[in-house]
């Protein structure tokens, strides 16, 4: 029953890969990722929410009273989120103006708010690290890896760089919303390919 | 009643602690936070206002006192004539302040162009306010000594579809913009005067 501390970290890399695994969180995954750059800042964004609210939730378990445990995870995330906002705002303001709105809703992405309530409120500070990290790395090469999908076919390009032969033409379908939904059920579909042999 | 207590203590605590968290980490920001804005949504707002000026409005600039705050008004010289200055104001918009830069020609007290600079407005709705150049060309050569509203409070300004809130918040800040400028005019002219000696 009790996962070692790897196990606990590894995963998010594939058993429990959000939002693939773990359809979670899936506003931010269809929204930000139409390039590699900023799904992967998104992700570091929700990487650094998600340990810092399961560190804090996880030294907090036994104070909170659970009839206004969400509360206390809704103050505890917003603070994070609020932090990352301005942070962002102060280093990286370039990014800050892509992902935009997007930032401030990490704070209702279910990601957090389920790791917070589903782990960290019942393990130990060491645990929920590792757990933290695990889903938190899982979510950025995801929405990496749906970012690049994305800018491959739309743009032509990876990070910004053109790698497609010149006569490639953009797929531009790509890049809108349907294109969004798209891309990830086949890569869900892709995954569950591999998952079932 | 032991229960309720703890609910309320809980909370407060958090909350008192996440409010002075916050606080401290806004104060080690600001400052980084205003030069980012100046070079990246400023900076290309006042450059695109003054496009036809001769200087570098954003290095070109001075402040005044305006009630208790003290503003920064941008010049822009035209043919060594520094006629033209720039200053950002907010109004109340749908997702936050929508924040407005309104450059002036100090000479025939018209608008010469204005631009939206930081804003939280809906993508597709109140954000197409930045985006819509035919929205923001409305203001060109309006006179400061009419009342500057959108049509359906009588004004002059068309709103965009579906965000009258934003378009509204919008048309208050420049005529934000125009109450200061009428009320700061010698001093401005003094002091854009000077800069561009």
């Amino acid at each position: 029953m009790a996962k070692t501390l790897v196990q606990e970290f590894t995963k998010g890399l594939w058993n429990e890969i959000p939002p693939f695994r773990l359809v979670l969180g899936l506003c931010p995954t269809l929204a930000v990722t139409k390039s590699v750059e900023s799904g992967i800042g998104m992700g570091l964004a929700t990487t650094f929410v998600l340990v810092c609210s399961n560190v804090l939730v996880s030294l907090l378990r036994n104070v909170i009273p659970p009839k206004v445990r969400i509360a206390c995870f809704i103050i505890v995330i917003a603070t994070f989120v609020t932090v990352v906002e301005l942070v962002m705002q102060a280093y990286a303001y370039p990014l800050f103006l892509t992902l935009g709105i997007f930032i401030p809703l990490i704070v209702v992405n279910c990601i957090v708010l389920g790791r917070s309530e589903a782990f960290a409120s019942k393990n130990n500070l060491i645990r929920s690290t590792a757990d933290g990290l695990g889903i938190g790395t899982g979510f950025t090469l995801s929405l990496g890896a749906l970012g690049g999908v994305r800018e491959l076919l739309g743009y032509g390009t990876l990070l910004g760089k053109d790698i497609m032969p010149a006569s490639f033409e953009p797929f531009s379908f790509a890049i809108e919303a349907p294109g969004a939904f798209i891309c990830l059920g086949l890569m869900l579909c892709i995954m569950n390919l591999i998952g079932s042999k | 009643m032991g229960d309720m207590i703890k609910m309320v203590v809980v909370l407060t605590v958090l909350s008192a602690f996440s409010g002075g968290l916050l606080a401290a980490i806004r104060d080690n920001t600001k400052e980084q936070i205003e030069v980012q804005q100046l070079t990246f949504v400023k900076g290309p707002a006042i450059r695109e206002i003054f496009k036809d000026a001769g200087n570098d409005p954003i290095s070109d600039r001075f402040k005044l006192q305006y009630g208790d705050e003290e503003r920064s008004f941008f010049v822009g010289v035209y043919d060594g004539n520094p006629k033209g200055v720039a200053l950002e104001t907010y109004g109340k918009g749908y997702g936050g302040d929508v924040g407005l830069m309104v450059g002036i020609d100090t000479e025939t007290d018209k608008i010469i162009g204005v631009s939206v600079t930081t804003h939280a407005e809906t993508p597709g709705l109140g954000a197409r306010a930045k985006e819509d150049p035919e929205f923001s060309g409305q203001f060109e050569g309006l006179s400061l000594t009419d009342t500057i509203a959108v049509t359906k409070d009588g004004g002059q300004v068309n709103s965009i579809s579906g965000a009258t809130i934003t378009s509204r918040a919008v048309a208050n800040a420049a005529q934000k913009a125009s109450d200061i400028y009428k009320r700061l005019k010698p001093e401005i002219i003094e002091n854009a005067k000077s800069i561009a000696k």
